[in-house]
């Protein structure tokens, strides 16, 4: 997918201008609320009109000012999945599935209804109306609905704002495997850089109606990490739980973990802040923190009035963060061999 | 005890199937312009809702002059019919566009309502899955304005049963041929003993108002539940 945008459109004294181009499949548009995200979805799929500029998808222009050129949204084949799920109320959870499908033509439906079905686990939902369906069971259904459409694109608008944190990190694996799965390349929006890092490989910045220069989703939160409340928020993928001790110790890479937020799924992922982490330069004699992680410093990098420190854990890598007196402290620099503390109440559960 | 003349119960009949045909003539445009107005964005749209609203302020008997002053044998309209060898001054067809026109601002402001009452997000996204405008229109909107569709139509359904001065005026008050309810009322009220059958038809009046409230309200209650 090959996406060109340079279109402006203008609310009064307020001014929207959108110049860039992207490639790939998994593209993320972050930004704040009232940034320009919901406008730039709404010119992409056509249910805005930009003033000006030209919009085109894979070399086929859908829309240009200077050619007059606007094709309609139901021509675009863009495809959105809206924060909330906007499903038909007056039709079944099968009929809104297929809403999209039958309006497709038959050489363009690739994906098939009954697999889309299994793969978003929906069987048991078919003759429901949508009313009757929870949050998380109406976002699949219309995550279903949008891809069953047949899209060149998805346009993914905050799909998961209106759950809350436990659907959210349900919902995410179902929204990898769809476009894994149907190969349907996204456009992933929306404010939480968390959300971002795994849905998304470069990242559009959106903010005050314009957009910056394209990054990565790590890039970003690495930026911002100084500025930031929650700092960098390691994503850690574990596995393999066994109890110990009233805790949970998993599998991280080739090291091991104490986590108290655990249960016994085989995989899980949870979330730790740079915050959250101490380092020392030596190993603590006797500290109640359960998680001692001797580590080496792959990298250092500087956000605001903090340095972040990569630190390369066995196999896997997390990022604290220091004020630049510790870390002349601790003589830190790339090479250096450091102790990681953590408690085992850090980790936050996602997924 | 109430009693009717065999008048009585053609005015009966003639209301209630002017009262059908304004209403059932009247929807598809109705709905049409409740569409334009809730989602139209054009020059001159302040301009058609006041039009279309005209009527509930004017007085009855005032659109009724313009109507025959329209529909007249030497009318715009009139005299092009005429010639064409259709007749509608004085006939129950007047009565049937007096109704329409007054009631139809009823009609158009409650599926207004409740086309208002649609998240657009909905329809955004019956568009974004490949629905023209028009699909949209009868597979999301049509359906979604049920509600709002027949209230109107419960609404220009009474007001036509009650119409009066605008009938009068286009129509007359020919018993067998125009006379409605509210007009065979009226000759009763202007003869002296006639109270009893002004009395018998007011009584049918407020049954079939009744049952008109009462469709609404069942109608109402089996949309709310199937939702």
């Amino acid at each position: 997918m090959e996406m060109r945008v340079n279109a402006g459109k203008s609310y009064g004294a307020i001014a929207m201008d959108f110049d860039f181009a992207v490639s790939g499949e998994r593209v993320g548009i972050f930004g704040e609320s009232g940034s320009g995200k919901s406008t730039l979805v709404g010119m992409l799929a056509g249910l805005l009109q930009p003033d000006q500029g030209e919009i085109t998808l894979d070399g086929e222009s859908l829309f240009s000012s200077e050619r007059r050129i606007n094709i309609p949204p139901e021509r675009r084949r863009i495809a959105v999945v809206f924060q909330q799920p906007t499903l038909f109320p007056h039709l079944s959870v099968e009929s809104n599935l297929l809403y999209g499908f039958r309006r497709t033509l038959p050489e363009q439906r690739t994906i098939d209804f009954a697999t889309l079905v299994d793969v978003l686990n929906l069987e048991g939902l078919l003759e429901r109306g949508v009313n009757n369906l929870s949050g998380g069971e109406k976002q699949r259904v219309s995550l279903g609905r949008a891809v069953l459409a047949n899209p060149r694109l998805l346009l993914m608008d905050e799909p998961m704002s209106a759950l809350d944190d436990n659907l959210k990190f349900q919902i995410i694996p179902y929204l990898k495997i769809v476009s894994e799965q149907f190969k349907i390349p996204y456009f992933f929006i929306s404010h939480s850089l968390v959300e971002m890092r795994l849905m998304a490989d470069q990242v559009i910045v959106v903010s005050g109606g314009r957009n910056a220069a394209l990054t990565t989703a790590d890039q970003l939160a690495r930026v911002r990490m100084g500025s930031s409340p929650v700092g960098y928020i390691n994503l850690l993928k574990v596995k393999t739980p066994r109890r110990v001790e009233g805790l949970f110790a998993y599998s991280w890479g080739n090291r091991e973990l104490l986590i108290s937020a655990g249960d016994d799924q085989a995989e899980a992922l949870f979330e730790l802040s740079s915050k959250d982490i101490i380092l020392c330069k030596r190993h603590p004699e006797a500290i109640s923190a359960r998680n001692l992680i001797a580590c080496t410093v792959a990298n250092t990098f500087v956000s605001g009035n903090r340095i972040g420190v990569e630190l390369a854990c066995g196999d896997q890598l997390m990022v604290a963060e220091v004020v630049e007196s510790a870390a002349e402290e601790l003589g830190i620099r790339t090479g250096s061999e450091l102790f990681a503390v953590i408690k085992a109440v850090a980790f936050r559960r996602l997924g | 005890m109430l009693t009717f003349t065999p008048a009585d119960y053609e005015a009966i009949g003639l209301s209630i199937k002017v009262a059908i045909t304004a209403t059932i003539l009247s929807l598809p445009l109705g709905f049409l312009l409740s569409y334009i107005l809730t989602y139209g964005v054009f020059r001159g749209k302040l301009l058609l809702e006041v039009l279309i609203n005209l009527p509930l302020t004017l007085p009855p008997v005032v659109i009724g002059y313009f109507l025959l002053i329209l529909l007249g044998r030497h009318g715009w309209l009139g005299g092009m019919l005429e010639a064409a060898g259709i007749r509608i001054i004085f006939t129950w067809k007047a009565a049937v566009i007096a109704s329409a026109v007054v009631g139809f601002p009823l009609l158009v402001r409650s599926i207004r309502i409740g086309m208002e009452t649609i998240d657009r997000q909905l329809i955004h996204a019956s568009r974004t899955l490949g629905a023209h405008w028009y699909d949209t229109l009868f597979t999301i909107i049509l359906p979604l304005s049920t509600r709002g569709i027949i209230a109107g139509s419960s609404l220009m359904f009474a007001r036509s049963l009650g119409e009066f001065g605008a009938t009068i005026i286009v129509a007359g008050n020919i018993p067998g041929v125009t006379q409605t309810i509210p007009l065979a009322i009226y000759e009763y009220a202007a003869s002296p003993g006639s109270e009893t059958m002004a009395l018998s038809l007011c009584v049918v009046s407020v049954l079939l108002s009744l049952v008109v409230l009462i469709f609404h309200e069942v109608m109402g209650l089996k949309l709310v539940r199937r939702s």
